[in-house]
């Protein structure tokens, strides 16, 4: 029957970004410890093996059993780019930078903080932080340590 | 096991807004190839429908097509890597032509990109990446495609003039193409002075959206005989290889990986190296893509690519012609469309048939086709 027994969704992944595509996932927690301003990836109990973006499953021992590990210290800016157009969805956030962040055992993608542009170098010494965007979504953005 | 030939080539025009259905802009391409290969419908064994989702409403368009250009009760398959579609139906039509399952294959690639606006267009380019953890920040692909360009300007020490360069190659031969949607000419000033869409990319460093259709037909050596295929383009050597969705999982940024994976197989497979290819369709959705494709294909060593363009040996009468048809920056890019559009400038070229795009005399064709940003890599090496 229509409402019986149905189990509440955990939609919790649609606070993520401008605009999320994806509100279920096992990782849902990433947006809690978010919410506590830990930016988080994943490790496997099993082999020791890293991620970011994090995920809830191991393809190199098969298995599923992951702890969070915080995103620390800095990372070495890689490469970015400013949009000064945006698709659908995105214009109100113009201009914004989209970067990579290298931290040697993984990356980072995501959107430059407040440094201004003409401070952005290639090879500079960035942090990622938790950033609540105007409309009440959470993102992370790279910013001076 | 023979050889696998491409018996027919068609496309029709590329434009920014087609006036029809899409089995109706296919139907142009096939119509094209068909009469090209002096074939009928009973000649063909099985159809491969390349595209990619979400422009038009059509879910499963494969069926769609067959029935509209005659292919049914021929058994048909939908192929999709992006803007790779068209060359990974190559790779398909191939191994089932090779492995002598179907004796000919027909591969028929389209997109109609004009049902949507260039906004949501670029939306759905940008979920053609990682729509869990990257287009939440609002991706596109020039904004991906300019990471690329600011990680190899940076590393290199090569300046968005080189990048403005390979667009007034592709300018100065759009209007030679009959097919090509953007035929005017645009010279280094206008490219340099153009406004900025993702920095380092200006308007002119990127191609633009269009429609179109493209089919070539690939076949057996029997079927070669049969038909009595005067001018059989051989497919010689076909390679492809993925890479992380994520940017986070890329280890290089000042080239792409798949390329340089997917050239090393074809060219194994072909039995050839770079300094052997004559003439070559490269995918320049945006000026750095064609630059970085000079160098992952071995035409240049890295870092190396500016001076081919300086030097202007990439354009028609130079010593390794690349994209003298106009490529997609003059072509424009039909997604699904671009690889069989590019097979088909270089089975023309092959066959002498290039008109005023042909270059002289050459022996053996080189298409590089990438799907995302560098998601898929596609080279396809054919010989006359």
């Amino acid at each position: 029957m229509a409402g019986k027994d149905k189990k509440e969704k955990d939609l919790r992944f649609a606070k993520f970004g401008t605009v999320s595509f994806t509100a279920t996932t096992k990782v849902n927690d990433f947006i809690d410890l978010m919410e506590k301003g830990q930016v988080s990836g994943t490790k496997c109990k099993a082999c020791g093996m890293v991620f970011f973006p994090p995920r809830a499953d191991c393809y190199n021992c098969l298995t599923s059993d992951m702890e969070w590990f915080p995103v620390a210290g800095t990372g070495k800016l890689v490469t970015y780019s400013q949009l000064m157009y945006a698709p659908v969805g995105f214009t109100e956030d113009l201009p914004y930078a989209i970067a990579v962040l290298d931290y040697g055992d993984y990356k980072v993608f995501g959107r430059i903080g407040d440094v201004p542009l003409s401070e952005v170098t290639i090879g500079m010494e960035l942090k990622t932080e938790v950033n609540k965007l105007p409309n009440g979504q959470l993102n992370y953005v790279f910013n001076r340590p | 096991m023979g050889r696998v030939a491409i018996i027919g080539v068609g496309q029709s025009a590329f434009s920014r807004g087609y006036p029809g259905s899409i089995r109706e802009l296919c139907f142009e391409a096939y119509k094209e190839a068909m009469q090209d290969a002096k074939a009928q419908n009973k000649d063909i064994g099985a159809s491969v429908i390349c595209s990619s989702p979400e422009y038009d409403k059509q879910r499963s368009p494969a069926g769609v097509m067959a029935e509209y250009l005659g292919l049914t009760p021929q058994p048909t398959f939908y192929a999709e890597t992006l803007c790779s579609s068209s060359s990974t139906g190559l790779k398909l039509a191939y191994s089932l032509v090779k492995s002598g399952l179907h004796q000919s294959v027909l591969v028929l690639g389209f997109q109609k990109m004009s049902e949507i606006s260039s906004a949501e267009s670029q939306e759905r380019m940008g979920r053609g990446a990682d729509i869990q953890w990257e287009s939440p920040f609002g991706t596109m692909m020039p904004a991906y495609y300019a990471m690329y360009a600011r990680a190899y300007l940076n590393h290199y020490g090569v300046t968005e003039e080189d990048l403005a360069l390979i667009r007034v190659k592709a300018a100065t031969y759009g209007p030679l193409n009959e097919k090509a949607g953007f035929k005017k000419a645009v010279d280094l000033a206008t490219c340099l002075s153009a406004d900025p869409v993702a920095s380092p990319l200006k308007v002119y460093d990127c191609c633009a959206n269009a429609d179109g259709a493209s089919c070539f037909i690939v076949a057996s050596e029997q079927v070669v005989k049969d038909l009595g295929i005067a001018k059989p383009i051989w497919v010689l050597g076909v390679g492809a290889a993925s890479a992380p969705v994520n940017m986070a999982g890329r280890d290089l940024f000042t080239g792409l990986r798949v390329a340089q994976l997917a050239s090393q197989e074809a060219y194994k497979m072909a039995g050839i190296t770079a300094k052997q290819v004559n003439v070559a369709e490269v995918h320049d959705c945006f000026t750095i893509a064609e630059m970085m494709a000079y160098e992952n294909l071995g035409f240049a060593e890295p870092g190396q690519g500016k001076e081919l363009i300086r030097a202007k040996a990439t354009y028609k009468e130079g010593h390794i012609p690349v994209n003298v048809d106009g490529g997609l920056l003059s072509k424009g890019h039909p997604i699904g469309a671009t690889g069989g559009s590019q097979i088909r400038t270089i089975v023309l070229q092959l066959r002498g048939e290039a008109g005023p795009m042909q270059v002289k005399d050459p022996a053996i064709g080189l298409v590089h086709n990438i799907g995302g940003v560098g998601l898929y890599g596609n080279v396809s090496i054919l010989g006359r």
